[in-house]
């Protein structure tokens, strides 16, 4: 490096690099966190009802479903010989759902403007920046938002008594690892769509999977045809990993549901990047 | 010297449109380089390339010694790119606007801070710092899009169509801050369909138009070979311009009818004016002018520049 005498900044760049191996070197300058960086700041400019707004919805379904309906409703069975009031069984379920709409808002509808309005990707594309640091970054955010959500719903459950088990302690980790999926498949869809009404395709599929994955009513109320598709969809998987931490029901195993996510991630920032470098680097 | 760009037989193509045509040049270290030609001529294209996010069809292509093919990353790294669109972060300050993107290039925040400040004094944008983008002019999103890509003190600068949009008052503006980057030793390269620009702007210039070089040289030069000293305009009326065109044919060397107006050429246009009246003709109005790179333009194509 010393006997470098170029600017500082390619230097810098080239002494990242370095580390990578070429065929990955086009994509990624190690740099995701300017991009997160980015991001941050940006949230000083945002509208703070809206924010607010996403977190208080699964609070007021909690209120309005768990204790208001719950009196009527009485316990649920969540394994067998397991029961534990209404209330416990769905706020798991809104926490996943929390923490799913935190990574989901910024990851679709931000992302979206971001790239055919702003023209932030393709600024940001000009530098050395590549577009696997975007996605990272971006996607980065997006989790952190719905981790935030995820906490911040997490701590109304403690406060009202519905983490029944120590266990719920280990959702914070599965919130992450949700909005994680979550965001990255949501970007990644986002990144191929160039209109409106395509955009309103994401809200048509994200409805009907928030009311019918398992969140209000166990899954054995559906014939098993149905049942098949519903676990099918990750909110379901999301539903059932925070639901077994939360209530510490017996005989739930998280791994097969944490390789789901896994997959959902690598999709996700795959196909993230190749339409990135596709978009603007061609 | 070794060229910092260096484009031999430059070509791209989208599915049947040619947008590059096998174009040459090269442009030297500290010179001040410009594309002129009209709308589509393809010279937002060939920035889009040396800029290293645009991959080439065939042909060759150097930037700072590296193929943009195999080494886009570490040339963006030393490229300043001022785009025909602004394209500022419109949710941060004027202020984050330069210090972000210096990150983008992984340059230490402390560093991009002290940059920043200094950039915002050269764009004179100083006392704006706070303020979102969207409050600043046009002419003031411009000159913080260029301070931006000074950020990391590229070796190039790139600015494809820096002045349009922008009124005369800001176009000065904006051309005294350039020129001063030019002064510094910065290398230029320019597009513009604009030949005052051009003029103003470029020690050296290639003349685009269909994706082709029709000419090369500097602008100076280009009118040399390409005009006369003088143009005489004349402007009869729009139904009579092309008949007053055939009986003022004998005058000069060469002519050119636009709509508006007869183009004489020669190299004393008073003289020309002279033996028009002569002859009993009496234009609504007469105009003696040096010649510019639009007369070249139009002797190398036909066509105006600005239609």
């Amino acid at each position: 490096m010393s006997a470098d005498v170029r600017p500082p900044a390619s230097g810098e760049v080239r002494a990242r690099r370095r580390r990578l191996p070429s065929s990955i070197g086009a994509l990624y300058a190690g740099n995701a966190g300017a991009v997160l960086g980015r991001a941050l700041l940006a949230t000083r400019s945002s509208t703070w009802m809206v924010v607010l707004s996403g977190f208080f919805e699964p609070v007021f379904y909690l209120l309005a479903m768990g204790y208001g309906l719950g009196t009527y409703i009485g316990d649920v069975e969540v394994a067998p010989g397991h029961t534990v009031p209404y209330a416990a069984y769905i706020a798991p379920a809104l926490l996943a759902v929390s923490a799913m709409n935190g990574a989901v808002y910024d990851s679709t509808w931000n992302v979206f403007f971001k790239m055919h309005f702003g023209k932030l990707y393709q600024a940001m594309l000009a530098t050395s920046i590549g577009p696997l640091d975007v996605a990272l970054g971006e996607i980065g955010y997006a989790l952190l938002r719905g981790a935030v959500y995820g906490v911040g719903f997490l701590t109304v459950m403690q406060v009202m008594g519905l983490n029944l088990s120590w266990t719920a302690v280990l959702a914070l980790p599965a919130l992450v690892l949700v909005a994680f999926a979550f965001a990255s498949v949501g970007m990644a869809i986002t990144s191929y769509m160039s209109t409106f009404q395509q955009m309103d395709w994401i809200n048509f599929v994200m409805l009907p999977m928030f009311l019918f994955s398992a969140t209000f009513y166990p899954l054995s109320v559906y014939p098993e045809a149905i049942q098949h598709v519903i676990m099918a969809l990750p909110l379901w998987h999301a539903v059932e990993l925070v639901r077994g931490l939360t209530t510490g029901a017996p005989g739930s195993a998280p791994w097969g549901h944490v390789a789901y996510f896994a997959v959902m991630i690598a999709f996700g920032i795959t196909f993230t990047t190749r339409r990135l470098r596709a978009l603007f680097l061609r | 010297m070794t060229p910092v760009i260096q484009a031999r037989a430059l070509t791209k193509t989208y599915g049947e449109l040619v947008a590059v045509d096998g174009i040459d040049f090269e442009v030297a270290p500290g010179e001040s380089f410009g594309l002129l030609g009209p709308n589509g001529a393809g010279k937002s294209t060939s920035m889009r390339m040396i800029g290293a996010v645009s991959q080439r069809t065939s042909g060759e292509l150097t930037v700072l010694g590296l193929d943009p093919d195999t080494h886009g990353p570490e040339i963006r790294s030393r490229l300043g790119v001022v785009p025909q669109e602004d394209n500022l972060d419109t949710e941060l300050t004027v202020r984050d606007n330069l210090i972000v993107y210096g990150r983008y290039f992984g340059i230490p925040r402390p560093v991009c801070a002290a940059r920043a400040t200094e950039l915002l004094d050269f764009a004179e944008l100083a006392d704006k710092a706070k303020v979102k983008v969207d409050e600043l002019s046009g002419g003031m999103k411009r000159r913080l899009t260029i301070a931006r890509a000074l950020i990391n003190e590229p070796a190039v600068l790139m600015l494809d169509e820096p002045t349009t949009g922008l009124d005369p008052q800001a176009r000065h503006v904006l051309w005294d801050r350039l020129f001063r980057l030019k002064e510094r030793g910065t290398t230029l390269v320019v597009t513009t369909h604009y030949m005052d620009e051009a003029e103003q702007l470029c020690d050296r210039l290639v003349v685009v138009d269909h994706g082709r070089i029709m000419a090369e040289g500097s602008p100076a030069d280009l009118i040399r070979t390409y005009s006369t000293r003088e143009v005489l305009e004349l402007r009869f009326g729009s139904t009579r311009n092309a008949q007053m065109a055939v009986e003022l044919a004998d005058l000069v060397d060469r002519h050119e009818v636009l709509p508006d107006r007869v183009l004489l050429y020669a190299d004393d246009g008073e003289a020309v004016l002279a033996r028009v009246r002569d002859r009993g003709l009496d234009p609504t109005t007469s105009l003696v002018r040096r010649s510019s790179l639009e007369d070249v333009f139009l002797r190398l194509t036909g066509r105006s520049l600005i239609e």
